[in-house]
Order: C-alpha cells, then sequence, then structure tokens
C-alpha cells in the first residue's frame, strides 16, 4: 500500500493507464494513510473518503462546492460553499478527487502554519519544526505522501516557503496565469493558486490543467504565453544570482546548499551571471502595507450576516494586518504608506526587468534559515514577516517562482529558488527539471515511523 | 516616526470593525507601532519619477457582455446564515455609522 | 430677513440602469417583485471567494449620459473600493469611482426662479447599488445607502434582500451651483427626461430607480467661500417632497445662523406629515472611505468607442426643441411641451408629415396636441390630420363668444394675469387652457391665444 502513495503525479497516471492498479485501491491507500498520520501531522483540516479519482489535498481557502471551507479560520468554522473555485472544477474535469482540506495559517496570513485556528501542522521532517506557510498542510500532506499533489496559494511566499522547508516542490504562478475565482481572498493583487508537487513534471501538469482564463477574472487575460510543454535545452540559459539574496541574514548551510545547486546548473550548461535588485531591502516594507491594505478590505465581508461567526473571531494575526492595512488606506497616511508602498512596486518590478536583459532566469534560495521551531517567532511578528525577503520582491512584481529540493541542513530541506520573466513558467520549470534530475533530493522522503 | 498610541489603535479598530478589548489594544498599540516604525523606512526612497503600480497585470477594459445566468436558488443563497426569516437574512442591531 | 443669506446647493442624483445583468455578475437586474433573495449569486452576495466582472453595457449607458450632460469621457478610468461597514453592503465595501471616474465635467440649463442658469456637473460614474433593508415592521427603505433608517428601538429587526444588491448605478454629482428648489425641480426632471430618451433607464423616483440627495448649506449674500458645513437631504422619494425639504431646509438654516447658531454636517430626511426635515444622522467629520484602486477589475479606457457610442444616442430633448422651433416656427415653451417623451415628439413630427399633403400646418398641429385632449394611442397620425382638414372646413367658433371667454378668464384670473404681466410666460399656456375649458374645446387656440395677448 506504502509503495502507491509513493508515486508521483505522472507514475500514478501511467500506472493507472497500464493497470497496474485500480483507482479504488490508488484511493484506498491514500485515504488509508492520511486517516493514519494526520492526528500528529495535522496536515488536513477536514478529510472525505473519494473513492474513485486521483486524489488531491486542497488548501482550505479554495471554495469546494458542499464541502466545508474553513480558511484556517474559526469564522468560518461551519461555511460549506454553494460553489467551486474554477480551478476545482478544472481539476474534477481531469478526474481528480478532493481527499482534504490541508490546514493553513489563518486567511493564508502567516509564515509557519501556526496562525491556524485548527492547530499548527508538524514538519513531517521533524515533528518540532514548522513546516512553513500559509500552504502549511499542502506541503507537509505532500512530503508525507497524503496525497499525490496538492494545492495552494502564494501571495508573498506561500507555496514556495512550505515547499522548501518541506522538500517538495512548489510553483507560484505568474499572477494573471491562474484564475483567482473561488480562492478566498487575501490580498487580490498578489494571490496566485498554484501546485505543491512531488516532482517538477507534476508541477507542469498541474499548472496546465488549472491554468487559462475563465471569463470570471478580470487579472486572467486570454491569448497569454500558452504552456506547451516544451523543454528548453539549458546550454547557454543564463542564471542571474541577486547579491541582495546571498548577503548577511542567509543562514550559512542554507547558502552552502543553494551555492552548491547553482554550481549543478552551471554543470548542466547554464552560465552564471551577477545581477543585482537594488530596492530588495525594501520590498518587505511594501509588501506588507499593500498586502495588509487589501486584505483589510478583504476581510471586510466577514460580518457573521449572510454566513459565518462573528468578527471577534478573527486570530490576532488577522487582526493585526486588519489594522496595518485600516492605517495604510486611512486619511492623512495614504500617502505616506500605500501609495508611496505601490511606488516602490514599481521601482521593484523595474528592478526584474532591468535584471532579465542580463539574464533568463533568476536564482537563489527560498528561505534565509530551514525550518525553525513551533513557537520560536510567533511573539514577535515583524521577525517573521523579514523571512519572507527572498520571495516578496517576486510577488510584488507578480513574476513566476518555483521552489526545487536541493538539500539538507541538519536534516532539514533547503529549497532553491528559480523566478522566471511573466509567464515563463516554460524556462523556470526546464531549468527546475533539469536539476532535479540530475540529483537525488526529490527522491529523499521524511522518516514516519508513526 | 510613528507612534501609535491606544486611542489611535482604538480608531482604527472601530474604522476597521474589529472589537477589541482593552488589553488588545494596547497589545496591538506596541507591536503596531513597531511594525509601522518598520514601514517608515520606504521614506528614503526617491520615488519622485515612477507610477504606482497597483496590479501586476496591465489590462485594459476587460469586460462582460450584458446576458444573464442562472441565480442561486434562494435555499442556497441563505444555507450558511445564522439568521434567517421570510427568505430574508436577519441582522438585530443596526449601528448607524 | 432670509434674503440675507443665499443657499449653496449642490445635487447627487443615482440613476438605477435598465440593463438584463447586474453590474459585476450575470445575475438579472430585473428584480422587482421578485421573491427576495432568488437574485444572487456568490458575487452579488459577498460570499467568500467571489469576483467581480464588469458589464460592458452599463458603462456604455454611463457614458450616454455623461455625454447628454456635456461631460468628457476619461481617458483611463478606474473602478476604486469605497470602505465601509453596513448590513445592505455585503463586502463591506461598495465597487464605486473616486479619483478616475468614467466621465468628467458638463453643464446644464436649467430654469429657476431667476429664471435661466447654468448648472456645472461635476462628473457622472459607475458603481452598484447596495442590498434592500426592510425594517421589521414593514417599512422599506430605498435609498443608495441605507443609513437613512428611522432610529430603531431596541430588538427590532432588519431583514436583507439582496436582489438588489449589485444592480447597475450611475452617480451624476453637480456642482454646488444651484440657489433655489425650482432649479433643482428643473433638473431632476430634465435629468428623468434624458434618461427616458436615451432608454437607460426609467428614472422613476416613486420605483426608486433615481433617487436625489442634495446637500445644502447657507451663507450671507456676497459671501463666496463655501460655507464650512453640509447639510445632505437624503430617502426623499418624490420631485415634490424634495422641493419641499429644500425650501424647508433654506429657511431652518437661515434663521439659525440668524440666531447665532453654529450649523454642522449631518443627514436629514423629509416628514412629510409634519411637514419638516428632521436628523437622522450626526457626522462630525466626513467618513473615511479609505478608497483604493479595485484590484479585482481591470482599467476602462473607452475613449475609442464614443463616437460609436454617441452615433447611437438619439436626439436629446434639448437639441431637439431648438430643432422644433427653428423647423416648425413654434415658441420654445410649445416646444418643451411636445418633446416632454421621444412618443410625443415623434407623434407631432408624424403628423406634420401628413399634414403638409392635406395643408395643415405645424402650428395648428402643435395646438391641438397640447390643448385638445384626445388619446394618441388609439388615433394615428393620419386620422388626427383628417379631423382638423374637416374643423379646418366647418365654421369658425364665433369671435365674440371667444372674445367675452378670454375676457372672463382674464378676469377670474387676476393673479395669473398679473404673473404674466411680471414675466412668467409659461402662465400663458394655463390661460390659454382656461380659455379651451370655457369655450368647451371648440375655439382655435392659436386665435385664442393671439386675443389673450392682445387683451393683457
Amino acid at each position: 500500500m506504502d509503495e502507491l502513495t509513493k508515486l508521483t503525479l505522472a507514475e500514478t497516471l501511467k500506472d493507472l493507464k497500464d493497470k497496474k492498479f485500480s483507482e479504488e485501491e490508488l484511493c484506498s491507500a491514500y485515504v488509508s494513510r492520511a486517516a493514519k498520520l494526520n492526528p500528529r501531522l495535522n496536515a488536513f483540516i477536514s478529510l472525505c473518503e473519494p473513492y474513485k479519482g486521483i486524489l488531491a489535498g486542497i488548501k482550505d481557502v479554495f471554495n469546494t462546492k458542499d464541502i466545508k471551507t474553513t480558511a484556517g479560520s474559526k469564522v468560518l468554522e461551519n461555511y460549506v460553499p454553494p460553489f467551486d473555485s474554477t480551478v476545482i472544477s478544472r481539476l474534477d474535469q481531469h478526474n481528480i478527487s478532493v481527499l482534504g482540506k490541508t490546514n493553513c495559517d489563518e486567511f493564508a496570513m502567516g509564515s509557519s502554519g501556526e496562525n491556524s485556528a485548527y492547530g499548527a501542522t508538524k514538519n513531517p521532517w521533524n515533528l518540532d519544526k514548522v513546516p512553513g506557510g500559509s500552504s502549511s498542510g499542502s506541503a507537509a500532506a505532500v512530503a508525507a505522501d497524503m496525497c499525490v499533489f496538492s494545492l495552494g496559494t502564494d501571495t508573498g511566499g506561500s507555496i514556495r516557503q512550505p515547499a522548501s522547508l518541506c522538500g517538495v516542490v512548489g510553483l507560484k504562478p505568474t499572477y494573471g496565469r491562474v484564475s483567482r475565482y473561488g480562492v478566498i481572498a487575501m490580498a487580490s493583487s498578489l494571490d496566485c493558486p498554484g501546485p505543491v508537487t512531488k516532482s517538477v513534471g507534476d508541477a507542469r501538469t498541474v499548472l496546465g490543467w488549472i491554468a487559462r482564463s475563465d471569463g470570471k477574472d478580470s487579472n486572467v487575460a486570454y491569448h497569454k504565453k500558452d504552456l506547451n510543454g516544451s523543454r528548453a535545452d539549458l546550454h547557454g540559459l543564463k542564471v542571474g544570482l541577486p547579491s541582495e539574496y546571498f548577503a548577511k541574514g542567509l543562514d550559512h548551510g542554507v547558502k552552502v546548499a543553494v551555492e552548491k545547486a547553482i554550481k549543478q546548473l552551471e554543470d548542466l550548461g547554464c552560465s552564471v551571471v551577477d545581477i543585482t535588485l537594488p530596492h530588495t531591502e525594501y520590498a518587505v516594507a511594501a509588501y506588507y502595507i499593500l498586502m495588509a491594505s487589501e486584505v483589510s478590505s478583504n476581510l471586510a465581508r466577514y460580518d457573521g450576516i449572510r454566513f459565518g461567526g462573528g468578527r471577534e473571531l478573527f486570530g490576532p494575526e488577522a487582526k493585526r494586518r486588519i489594522m496595518l492595512g485600516t492605517f495604510a488606506l486611512s486619511v492623512g497616511y495614504w500617502d505616506d504608506y500605500f501609495a508611496k508602498a505601490a511606488k516602490v512596486r514599481t521601482l521593484i518590478k523595474l528592478d526584474f526587468e532591468k535584471a532579465f536583459e542580463k539574464c533568463d532566469v533568476i536564482a537563489g534560495p527560498v528561505s534565509p534559515t530551514v525550518a525553525w521551531n513551533l513557537g520560536e517567532k510567533i511573539d514577535d511578528p515583524l521577525k517573521m514577516y523579514l523571512s519572507d525577503i527572498y520571495t516578496v520582491p517576486s510577488s510584488l512584481a507578480g513574476i513566476p517562482g518555483l521552489s526545487v529540493p536541493c538539500g539538507f541542513v541538519q536534516g532539514l530541506p533547503v529549497g532553491l529558488q528559480i523566478l522566471g520573466k511573466h509567464f515563463d513558467e516554460e524556462t523556470i520549470l526546464a531549468v527546475g527539471e533539469a536539476f532535479e534530475q540530475s540529483t537525488n533530493w526529490h527522491l529523499e522522503k521524511p522518516a514516519i515511523n508513526f | 516616526m510613528a507612534k501609535l498610541k491606544p486611542e489611535q489603535v482604538k480608531h482604527i479598530a472601530i474604522l476597521a470593525n474589529l472589537p477589541l478589548t482593552e488589553k488588545e489594544e494596547i497589545g496591538f498599540a506596541d507591536q503596531l507601532s513597531k511594525i509601522v516604525d518598520y514601514f517608515d523606512e520606504l521614506s528614503k526612497v526617491d520615488t519622485s519619477s515612477v507610477a504606482p503600480t497597483f496590479s501586476p497585470v496591465d489590462l485594459q477594459n476587460v469586460l462582460r457582455q450584458d446576458s444573464t445566468e442562472p441565480s442561486l436558488t434562494q435555499e442556497e443563497a441563505l444555507r450558511n446564515a445564522p439568521k434567517v426569516d421570510n427568505g430574508m437574512f436577519v441582522v438585530e442591531k443596526v449601528k448607524h455609522g | 430677513m432670509t434674503n440675507l443669506y443665499e443657499p449653496v446647493i449642490g445635487l447627487e442624483i443615482h440613476v438605477e440602469l435598465n440593463t438584463k445583468s447586474k453590474m459585476f455578475c450575470s445575475c438579472s437586474a430585473q428584480y422587482f417583485g421578485s421573491k427576495p433573495n432568488t437574485h444572487t449569486c456568490p458575487v452579488c452576495l459577498g460570499l467568500p471567494g467571489a469576483l467581480p466582472s464588469a458589464n460592458t453595457e452599463a458603462l456604455e449607458s454611463c457614458i450616454k449620459i455623461g455625454l447628454a450632460l456635456g461631460c468628457k469621457v476619461s481617458e483611463k478610468s478606474r473602478f476604486e473600493r469605497k470602505n465601509y461597514f453596513y448590513p445592505d453592503l455585503p463586502k463591506g465595501y461598495q465597487i464605486s469611482q473616486y479619483r478616475w471616474p468614467l466621465t468628467v465635467g458638463g453643464e446644464m440649463e436649467v430654469v429657476g426662479k431667476s429664471g435661466k442658469r447654468t448648472i456645472r456637473i461635476n462628473r457622472a460614474h459607475m458603481e452598484e447599488d447596495t442590498a434592500k433593508l426592510v425594517h421589521q415592521f414593514g417599512i422599506t427603505t430605498v435609498g443608495a445607502r441605507s443609513d437613512q433608517l428611522p432610529t430603531s428601538n431596541e430588538g427590532e429587526k432588519t431583514l436583507i434582500d439582496f436582489n438588489r444588491s449589485g444592480v447597475p448605478l450611475v452617480e451624476i454629482v453637480t456642482e454646488p451651483d444651484f440657489h433655489d428648489s425650482e432649479e433643482i425641480r428643473d433638473y431632476a426632471k430634465k435629468l428623468q427626461q434624458i434618461c427616458r430618451y436615451l432608454k437607460v433607464s426609467n428614472a422613476d423616483m416613486e420605483r426608486g430607480d433615481m433617487r436625489l440627495e442634495a446637500n445644502i448649506s447657507v451663507r450671507r449674500v456676497g459671501v463666496k467661500e463655501l460655507p464650512p458645513y453640509r447639510v445632505e437631504l437624503k430617502n426623499i422619494n418624490s420631485f415634490r417632497f424634495m422641493v419641499a425639504a429644500v425650501e424647508y431646509e433654506i429657511k431652518r438654516q437661515s434663521e439659525a445662523l440668524e440666531n447665532g447658531e453654529r450649523l454642522f454636517q449631518e443627514t436629514r430626511g423629509w416628514d412629510e406629515n409634519k411637514k419638516q426635515t428632521y436628523s437622522q444622522r450626526k457626522k462630525e467629520e466626513a467618513n473615511d472611505y479609505r478608497y483604493f484602486p479595485e484590484p479585482d477589475l481591470s482599467v476602462v479606457s473607452m475613449k475609442y468607442d464614443v463616437s460609436r457610442i454617441e452615433a447611437e444616442m438619439p436626439e436629446l430633448p434639448a437639441e431637439k426643441i431648438k430643432r422644433f422651433v427653428d423647423q416648425y416656427n413654434l415658441t420654445e415653451q410649445q416646444s418643451v411641451i411636445l418633446t416632454d417623451t421621444q412618443e410625443l415628439a415623434n407623434y407631432f413630427e408624424e403628423c406634420v408629415k401628413v399634414g403638409i399633403d392635406h395643408n395643415v400646418d405645424s402650428k395648428k398641429i402643435a395646438n391641438t396636441l397640447i390643448n385638445k385632449k384626445f388619446d394618441r394611442k388609439t388615433t394615428l397620425p393620419a386620422d388626427l390630420i383628417k379631423i382638423l382638414r374637416e374643423e379646418s372646413e366647418k365654421p369658425e367658433y364665433p369671435e365674440s363668444e371667444l372674445e367675452s371667454a378670454v375676457d372672463k378668464v382674464i378676469s377670474e384670473n387676476p393673479d395669473a394675469v398679473e404673473d404674466f404681466k411680471n414675466g412668467k410666460d409659461a402662465i400663458l399656456q394655463f390661460l390659454l387652457g382656461q380659455v379651451m375649458k370655457e369655450t368647451k374645446g371648440r375655439a382655435d387656440p392659436e386665435k385664442a391665444r393671439e386675443m389673450l395677448l392682445k387683451k393683457m
């Protein structure tokens, strides 16, 4: 049974086609494994018991028709949506069933999973450590083979960072590639639904299923550079290394692992170029101002009248961000905070445009550290925000980003981040896949002995 | 330097429709002040030559034709409401803003 | 005493459009008479995860209204979120416009107590309607914002129907250029007429598809600065009540200031029973709506559609009136009456066309349509011309009897005659109507009018 749950999506699809096992057997394997491991890992807020289809873990911010959707919050404890997110309908068309709703920080706000109203998810590699956030359950579930793949959302790193901390693949698509219709909004100009998978090839497959305009999300345009599954030849491909992503604050062990990975890319035929993203140091402030402003507005609909509980049920991080956002938009502060941050966002976008004149992709770490102890950073929100330094700039710019396992520090996973130009997921997936296939990091699994 | 006092926090909480206890007001005042102080770093950046970016995509006129689709049934619309009456949502006390 | 003070009045009018679907979703916008909460979807119900999608027809209707008011269509227009909390606002914000409205800067000529004046239009922009609040005891409040509820007692319930939530609204805002209630009435009637000509809305105040809000303050005559306060008059659903409320407010505020009272920003409604305005809400400071650009919607740039949209617009009342005066040799007053609705104007022109072949001139047709009662629905233009021709072959109404009728009307209506002599041209129509009544409709209106003028 364990053998079935180790398979990637690609392997699963092939073996099903070759009738090595049936869909029922596959479902049964995942359902029982998930039920067995969840009490310790808390990767799922709710579990279904599907008996057909290929099973995916869905972050609990995706509306799933007639299946309870909580966004990791007490406010939506009993909320049952009357409609599906677009991406869920699309997955359904490809015979994907919902195994369960994965745990996450409340309303996708957090970098550790500890802001969930349903208890923190544990990192399968070490149960005392955080799995990262906000797609904490999605990453942990894939790492522990509790599902074939999962869906998460990345607003400031919330797919890439937990993927990195849990040793799985996470893809943040270009903003505007995947419809947000049905995704419980956190920050409207930043939220990107995307896959968390066991391999880069799986991420490409799932992206192909969920991308494309649906006519309901005005930010998803038609006729954008379509995905055609081509594999670029890495020879001559230029990888930019931003000096700002290898500076003070980066943990030594992580730095070593990432640098080794980049050396591997060179061995595969890439050439490395030094680049600069000079406004990186302002990205966290700009991001938190803009994100919190949009959050304060997006969370205004939770008034307990048409659905859900009262606003006193929000957790402290949600309340904090609602107030920060309300403050940044208020009379007398709008110019210095919201408008200012929006201008800094332009500068950050321009940083990337300039850098991409000299390189095809940008590589670096995802997180300054590996997974930290549960409870370690929860009392210092600002400290937690600062750990998003390598992911928020690309979020502000809207470009795509991939996290690929590239090593370990004291038994805890490290992810390599690969960033690409707008709508150029093909190239970052190609680089990621080539790297993955030339190493064995992706074959490592956490030792689960409970 | 933006030092947020509990009274300011109270005002923000009212604007944000967040019921806070007095303890929360004090606690948040401290945390928010630290964060807003950090935000003030942005004043160092020269943004005089750029326009603001409100969205990473630059789309225009993404519009919808004026046609109708079926709505939710009344039951679906009311399904998650804590209180309903005669097909309508109920709110007990209406605040005059 | 009130001549020491002059009113400073601006109007905000909301027009509910008659599009098939709502502003940001595909629910039917034709909700009148439907069971509650049967025209909703995740978008207009404000459910988590829903996203808005802008109705292109609604935008074009807004542009038509703007163009009819002489406004310019903005090069780049954005939707913005107006953030505030109220039970009729499902998202906790209204998608509206603020810094980048769809159309800006027009004007309209209005007729008031001091004759013709030009009112400047600040903008005509696009937004979405709120839900309907139904007070427990069956009083429905109709308004763009439902902060017009009467003061509620503890334990009273409020019920919400979201059928109206998300229906497209065009908001038309004037500069504070109005000086009296007659100008306001004229403006509102003209705007209603424009909406009906454009067929973008029935603009019926009683049904709530046109809503008036007036911002009134007063200042000493001669002072140029805007007063430091504004009283908002809201939730008044007829022209008549609005005029009464405005008159009342002008008087109340002037007296208050004369007594040395300070006046504050507040919202007031009209009590038809007591014939008074009453305070609904005192606003110490303006609401902080924390406007920011709506990230879920694209920029709207429709400058290049303007010529096409203009070509689709019918001839509007102002142009039609001018043309009728020139083309049919009518007075302005007659033209105003004949252009009251497109239907009447078209009927008139049809009659003129037929009349050419039968020697019945436009002035006779005009007089007949204005002064004689008959059912246009059952009388075709050709029929009317036939009747008029037959009449012209009949003996004329005796002049001596006409003269005595005119004399009688003049002696019985000394005030009206006085008004006419003082420049109130419109009174002539009233006097003419009285003469027609006196002669049981048999006199020739044109002759009657000439005689009235001669005698006064």
